[in-house]
């Protein structure tokens, strides 16, 4: 049974190589995005026409959306509970986990940081950099089941991720304009500091979706395993 | 391009099968994660980049993750 398992993940390895690699010869159908790529950059200033519906145009939407995640997660925290004192820690995790958690770590929260900063201009954005976040601060406590993660820290940089995006569609409101309007500059087309403040919305999106999914996971991972 | 598709559609379809017929969750696991995989390859072929991340780190990475706790959590992690 393992080996079919290895074998249907070494097919879809390939199929997703080969994917990538049609994909590069493929870049030039014109398709109806690309007008509506265009227009998005006058209007908000990102480059990525996704990212302007998020934030600009559905940005109460968003914050909505953070609200059902963060109620998920806080009714998840509320069933699992806490382990007893007495419960049988796991055991440590071997060589090669270690080692690759150590490894990834730093991989991954570059990952995560780059996909939440370069939100407004390429794909990807605050939820899914932020789930790659979520990853790299579990991935050690996976390795060394003894560690655990500062929960007070997780739900103070959530807390805060999750004011600065109300604060910052109140400042809009404080201008006139409606709530979560993009404010600031648009600066340059493609420039790391452009879109007004939609980065900084997309960072604040990110921080908080990792927070949480991070807290999540360590707590399911605290709950006791029957054995 | 159709060959790609076609091919991609029968690997997702062959191990959603998979996952219903194995006896060991593990591997039942690891073929749920190819589904997801697979769906964000098609994704990416249908030029939706940002649903295909979305689908690669929480279909494939994220909701493994919580399906081999919850499987740690009832005690079926096992060979």
């Amino acid at each position: 049974m393992r080996r079919i398992t290895s074998a249907l993940f070494l097919v879809g390895l390939a199929v997703l190589v080969a994917a990538v690699y049609q994909q590069m010869n493929l870049l030039v159908t014109p398709l109806a995005g690309d007008a509506i790529n265009a227009s998005a950059g006058q209007q908000v200033g990102a480059g990525n026409i996704v990212t302007a519906v998020v934030l600009a145009f559905r940005g109460f939407d968003t914050l909505l959306e953070l609200t059902i995640l963060f109620t998920a997660a806080t009714v998840g925290g509320l069933v699992l509970g806490k382990p007893r004192a007495d419960a049988p820690r796991d055991p440590d995790a071997g060589f090669i986990l270690q080692a690759g958690a150590d490894l990834f770590f730093p991989l991954l929260l570059v990952v995560g940081l780059y996909i939440i900063l370069h939100g407004h201009l390429t794909p990807g954005g605050g939820f899914q950099g932020g789930v790659v976040l979520a990853a790299a601060f579990f991935i050690p406590v996976l390795a060394r089941p003894g560690t655990t993660l500062d929960h007070h820290a997780v739900s103070l940089i959530e807390g805060l991720a999750g004011a600065a995006f109300i604060l910052i569609g109140l400042l809009a409101m404080l201008g006139g304009e409606v709530f979560l309007t993009p404010l600031l500059d648009k600066g340059e087309l493609g420039a790391l500091f452009s879109a007004g403040t939609l980065p900084l919305l997309y960072l604040a999106v990110g921080l908080k979706v990792g927070a949480e999914l991070a807290g999540l996971l360590a707590q399911l991972a605290a709950t006791e395993a029957t054995d | 391009m159709e060959w790609l598709v076609l091919m991609i559609v029968i690997v997702m379809l062959l191990s959603a099968v998979a996952v219903l017929l194995m006896k060991n969750f593990i591997a039942a696991l690891a073929a749920l994660s190819v589904v997801s995989l697979g769906m964000s390859v098609l994704f990416v072929i249908l030029r939706a980049p940002d649903v295909a991340m979305t689908e690669a780190a929480i279909g494939a990475g994220l909701s493994s993750l919580m399906f081999a706790l919850a499987l740690r959590r009832l005690g079926l992690w096992k060979d």
